[in-house]
């Protein structure tokens, strides 16, 4: 079934106003051929080389990847799309609306993405490639599933796109969330909303004090990869860090130490940030009660001892490299301190079976993610709590 | 602590760096010990980031307050019962403004220090004055700005005080003219905001194609180039249009910041901006570190005037560049620079950023 796109107002950057809606299985074999292809012609491509996020999204939709996301897939009822997706797009990461879009496609649907109108080289290079690789008449059928379009801020156009649209796909948090709800939509449309939220860090001093030169600039170039790369901005990206055992000091040291090593060649901050972050560092020493000293490494790295972890955890958060850090043999309050607001959970040296039961046993109601230091923002189809392909599709139940 | 008043009878610009730098580590250092004892909130800083106020220092390793602390939080050193002036900052509509609060002691300093400085360009007397604003802005006191306690401030330095615009803003052609008959063939004084000189002196003297009988006025100004920049003037371009529309043949820009009153930096005749020996200023690169001379960075203030809140060190948003030391054309002493405009707005990394409409 065509459906007619709204034009007024609207580019399209790939696709046109009409969109084929007739769904797709999950993981329907053009639509995995058409990722790789895609994948293939992106890791080929020179511009890609410049950017390490497309690199990472060509990483992603690379054959292997998405065979084992396939086959991870559940063998349960058969399953369809649930039509037409929209997705509106976060504009400060330039990469996701594209993982937004393969997610989309995986789980055969029809697409409608919405991407930022301050066109980056990433949109630009990765919307290049989804035209050049659409072209080829295997995947005609994906080009006639597909619309790329930007617009100026305007809910009314937005809702005319949403009360066409099967499922929405929802980042920019809390504020997007709120102003997209309000929008009507068909009455089966389903809604995965990225709402704000935040995440956390647990390390084990003893695995910490034992760790190789190796181990340790890989477990600070991971750490680095969670938090600097988005400034903290990420929800993916820990403000505290939980360090779990006694006499932290050493292990500390030796850690915040390689991490400011790192940092002081890779990341620098602009005048502005600079004082953003020194103004958000003395604030903290004024409100946080339970902040007792805050150390300095330069303007790179600063860190703000807690004795207690504080109330509203999920608002003791930092940014450019202001990190919390809290030592504790004891979980337990931090089980207490978790609220739905947490979504990710970074370790160390830690069993992550005693994580998982610390969050299941523990009948929390946040954290959705528990990985390893360095994998914070690799985003996947499970995300955010949600089974992402499992939710844009329906179930065809047959006796 | 240091007792300001002894260089009372020095010439502002007098000392050079070493007789400088003598009386700045202790005076510095001494009010930071003031400030320690009497502010709560700043030894609750200086305690949680490990500086030990009582250690002697260098002056550019003491801690500094970043302006914006001031917008967040009532920082003072006094009893709620000693203030007889809480001054705020202009700040753009819908941000938080400045808290400043003086007692009499530091208000008194203030007066006098600025007197100091200022005579050492226009001369000790009182000259016929006009200030380029509405009376209206020093009048209506529930909007007591900066920008009204600048006007106050410099009106001490003028005799038949004389506003040049009406209460909205438009050009008092009719009050000018009057003022410049009554004072034919005097040197006269006029003080604005820059970009109110800029907007309603001379693009209102340009649209009603008229120039002021002056041949030989001094204008102080001060607030900010940035809506100036905005419209691609620059300083040589309004200093041509101040000579020829409006007959003032010398212009002293002033730097300074309602959180350090008084201690102001002045324009020389060369056209640099100057610590005075009340006042120093350090520049500092991204990562907060000293820079040396002639390098672009962050504009740290340090002033020895502050006893009644703890701004006698503080780090702006504003980029400069330091040009010299003891060595300006015009003769004065300390350090001298310029300042390039405010630090540029960084773009948003992060996921939660929001393109919606409202």
């Amino acid at each position: 079934m065509i459906r007619s796109l709204p034009t007024d107002d609207v580019t399209f950057v790939v696709g046109d106003t009409n969109i084929e809606t007739r769904p797709l299985p999950p993981f329907n074999d053009t639509v995995c051929a058409f990722l790789n292809a895609l994948s293939a012609y992106l890791m080929s491509n020179t511009a890609t080389k410049e950017f390490p996020d497309v690199m990472t999204f060509a990483f992603w939709c690379r054959k292997g990847h998405i065979q084992k996301l396939k086959s991870e897939f559940s063998s349960g009822p058969d399953r369809l799309g649930r039509g037409l997706a929209l997705h509106i797009a976060p504009s400060n990461v330039p990469v996701n609306f594209a993982f937004s879009y393969a997610f989309g496609l995986l789980s055969g649907n029809a697409n409608v993405v919405r991407i930022a109108s301050n066109e980056t080289a990433q949109v630009k290079i990765i919307c290049d490639a989804i035209n050049h690789v659409m072209d080829d008449p295997k995947y005609s059928d994906i080009r006639s599933m597909t619309a790329m379009v930007n617009y100026p801020a305007d809910n009314a156009i937005t809702a005319k796109f949403s009360a066409l649209s099967d499922a929405r796909i929802i980042w920019g948090g809390d504020q997007t969330i709120a102003s997209i709800r309000s929008l009507e939509t068909s009455p089966r449309c389903v809604d995965i909303a990225f709402a704000d939220r935040t995440s956390i860090c647990v390390m084990d001093i003893t695995a910490l004090e034992t760790a190789t030169d190796v181990t340790l600039s890989r477990l600070a170039q991971g750490f680095y990869n969670d938090t600097y790369l988005m400034d903290q901005n990420a929800c993916s990206s820990p403000h505290l860090i939980v360090w779990h055992g006694e006499n932290a000091e050493t292990a500390r040291s030796k850690f915040w130490s390689t991490l400011e090593n790192l940092v002081t060649k890779a990341y620098t901050l602009e005048a502005i940030q600079a004082i953003d972050k020194y103004t958000a560092t003395l604030q903290t020493a004024l409100d946080v009660d339970e902040a007792d000293y805050i150390t300095q490494h330069g303007i790179n790295v600063v860190r703000v001892n807690l004795t207690d972890l504080p109330k509203q955890l999920e608002n003791t958060r930092g940014q450019f490299g202001l990190f919390f850090e809290h030592t504790t043999n004891d979980l337990g309050p931090l089980a207490k301190a978790i609220s739905p607001k947490f979504q990710t959970m970074t370790y160390f040296g830690m069993d992550k079976s005693e994580l998982t039961k610390f969050v299941i046993d523990g009948r929390l109601r946040g954290i959705d993610r528990i990985v390893p230091v360095g994998r914070g923002l690799a985003i996947d189809v499970m995300w955010d709590g949600y089974d992402v392909v499992k939710h844009l599709s329906r179930v065809v139940a047959v006796e | 602590m240091f007792d300001t008043s002894s260089l009372s009878d020095t010439a502002p610009y007098a000392l050079d760096r070493d007789q400088k730098s003598q009386i700045f580590s202790g005076a510095i250092g001494a009010l930071t010990q003031h400030h320690y004892a009497a502010c709560p909130q700043y030894k609750k800083i200086l305690d949680k980031l490990g500086f030990d106020p009582a250690k002697s220092r260098a002056l550019v390793d003491y801690p500094f307050l970043p302006v914006r602390l001031f917008k967040d939080n009532a920082l003072k050193s006094i009893p709620d019962d000693a203030i007889i002036k809480t001054m705020t900052s202009s700040g753009t509509t819908g941000q938080n403004v400045s808290k400043i609060f003086l007692d009499r002691q530091n208000a008194t300093l203030q007066t006098k220090v600025l007197i100091q400085i200022v005579s050492d360009f226009i001369g000790p007397k009182r000259l016929p004055m006009l200030i380029i604003d509405a009376k209206s802005t020093v009048t209506d006191r529930t909007s007591f700005s900066a920008r009204g306690a600048g006007i106050l401030g410099f009106s001490m330095f003028g005799r038949n005080v004389t506003y040049a615009l009406k209460d909205d803003m438009s050009i008092d052609l009719e009050a000018i003219i009057t003022f410049a008959d009554k004072h034919q063939g005097e040197t006269v004084l006029m003080f604005g905001f820059t970009y109110i000189v800029y907007q309603c002196l001379l693009l209102a003297l340009k649209v009603e194609k008229q120039m002021l009988p002056f041949d030989d006025a001094i204008l102080i100004h001060g607030g900010g180039w940035k809506k100036l920049a905005d419209q691609a003037v620059g300083d040589k371009e309004f200093k041509n249009q101040l000579r020829n529309l409006a007959g003032v043949t010398q212009v002293h820009n002033y730097y300074g910041m309602v959180e350090q009153t008084g201690s102001i930096f002045m324009e020389c005749e060369a056209g640099h901006l100057h610590s005075s020996i009340y006042s120093d200023i350090i520049i500092r690169g991204n990562d907060l570190r000293p820079l040396d001379m002639k390098q672009p960075g962050l504009v740290e203030l340090v002033s020895l005037l502050p006893t009644s809140y703890p701004g006698h060190v503080l780090i702006s948003e504003d980029i400069g560049e330091w040009l010299g030391e003891d060595d300006c054309a015009c003769g004065r002493m300390g350090k001298y620079f310029k300042i390039h405009g405010r630090a540029k707005k960084a773009e948003v990394r992060g996921c939660s950023d929001t393109f919606t409409a409202n």
